[in-house]
């Protein structure tokens, strides 16, 4: 019970697909300036993450070596297509402001990274648990991000007033950059500088060591 | 021709795939430490997004839209559903042709791209202009035009980021930011830059 436990864990901040293996950082920063759409995105991506980790771990006996990425890429694409038309039936609001972006789950480099790195190895449960803290571990960063962004650009969370807007009569100002492409960009740098400054073991080596020289030196 | 012109500007920097829309992301950070490198490979998305774009175009609208099939006698079929399972098929094929054609004609260049054209495949900014396509509705013109503004676009940004990582690596940054962390930085100043092209 230790593995499923290790297999479902480590990838929330000790492995975390985004901010260690850098996987699926595509969708991860543009659905998230609201939090509304960044939980349905979370809720697409986790499940269609574990289901096809179950899939393919089911059937890697009987996909041929050669051709398994073609096979990966349709199953995958048939759990997004139904994810999509789900979404497109009981949440059609959001999922229009999701756009292209459920589609873009097939090319989301943690479903194809670990249908490849794990499933392909491992048992049917194992695999649908990876999937599953591999989906855990994008949203818990999705979620932080759209948080931050739509609290301190909109003032709301989920649509709910938080802070008090100057426009309102209250004494927030909204910061309108938190909801523009670059923001998230920032965000993620420093929570990636704020994980690694924590889990040192994740900082990545320079690669010139910069040599100093102290004052008192001869040269 | 000055609604082209606009839209090839809109594609290639306001709307900026990867910038804007943070697509193809991964290989963007993953492939951009050496200029040489990020050239190539801009070459080859641009080649594959002028392809695939109207490609898709044609796939969606004569097979795929509500009432596409109309020339087979067929008027009340709608398969829009399929449509990701088509694109990515598509993509796969074309980045395969292009594969075969460049290792027999042009072994050179075939041999500079390596490993990253298979990858195109799995990158989300192919996809991603298909669905833009297909979401904004363009027409066959515009979606030409479309595929070669948001490959160009997306490798300006590429070996633009390339070449100040190049300088960077002699810069002294704090630990924890090493990497990863002072990319994602850079981009998005660069994001903030390629901002300021809206409303030309």
């Amino acid at each position: 019970m230790n593995g499923a436990r290790t297999v479902l864990i480590d990838p929330l901040v000790d492995n975390n697909p985004i901010t260690l293996q850098m996987l699926g950082i595509c969708s991860a920063l543009a659905v998230t300036t609201s939090l509304l759409p960044a939980l349905l995105m979370c809720l697409a991506l986790t499940s269609v993450a574990a289901l096809s980790g179950a899939a393919i771990s089911a059937l890697r006996h009987r996909i041929p070596n050669n051709i398994r990425i073609i096979v990966h890429m349709t199953i995958i694409a048939s759990l997004v297509i139904l994810v999509d038309q789900l979404l497109k039936a009981y949440a059609f609001e959001t999922s229009k402001q999701l756009s292209v972006f459920v589609g873009l789950i097939i090319t989301n480099c943690i479903v194809l990274g670990r249908a490849e790195a794990f499933a392909m190895k491992n048992g049917v449960v194992m695999s649908f648990l990876d999937g599953l803290g591999n989906g855990l571990g994008y949203s818990v960063i999705l979620i932080a991000v759209a948080t931050l962004r739509e609290l301190f650009g909109a003032g709301t969370l989920l649509g709910y007033p938080v802070l008090e807007l100057v426009s309102n009569g209250g004494w927030y100002e909204a910061n309108g950059l938190m909801l523009l492409p670059p923001s998230a960009f920032f965000i993620i740098g420093l929570m990636i500088w704020g994980i690694r400054t924590w889990r040192t073991q994740q900082v990545e080596k320079p690669d010139y060591q910069i040599h100093e020289v102290h004052r008192t030196e001869v040269y | 021709m000055e609604a082209y012109a606009s839209l090839f500007i809109q594609a290639a920097f306001v709307e900026n795939l990867a910038l804007a829309f943070f697509l193809g992301m991964c290989t963007f950070l993953a492939v951009s430490k050496r200029v040489e490198t990020a050239i190539g490979l801009g070459l080859a998305v641009i080649a594959i997004q002028v392809i695939t774009v109207p490609a898709n175009y044609l796939i969606y609208t004569y097979l795929l839209a509500d009432g596409a099939l109309a020339w087979a006698g067929l008027a009340n079929v709608d398969l829009s559903f399929l449509g990701l399972v088509s694109y990515i098929g598509v993509i796969a094929a074309l980045v395969q042709i292009l594969e075969m054609t460049l290792d027999r004609y042009f072994p050179k260049l075939y041999n500079a791209l390596g490993i990253f054209l298979p990858l195109i495949t799995v990158n989300c900014a192919i996809l991603g202009g298909t669905l833009f396509m297909v979401e904004r509705q363009y027409n066959f013109t515009e979606s030409v035009v479309f595929g070669v503004g948001s490959g160009t676009g997306w490798a300006i940004a590429l070996i633009a980021l390339a070449g100040i990582r190049e300088k960077l690596k002699y810069s002294d940054v704090p630990d924890g930011l090493q990497g990863l962390g002072i990319a994602f930085i850079i981009v998005g100043l660069m994001s903030l830059s390629f901002m300021g092209f809206s409303g030309i």
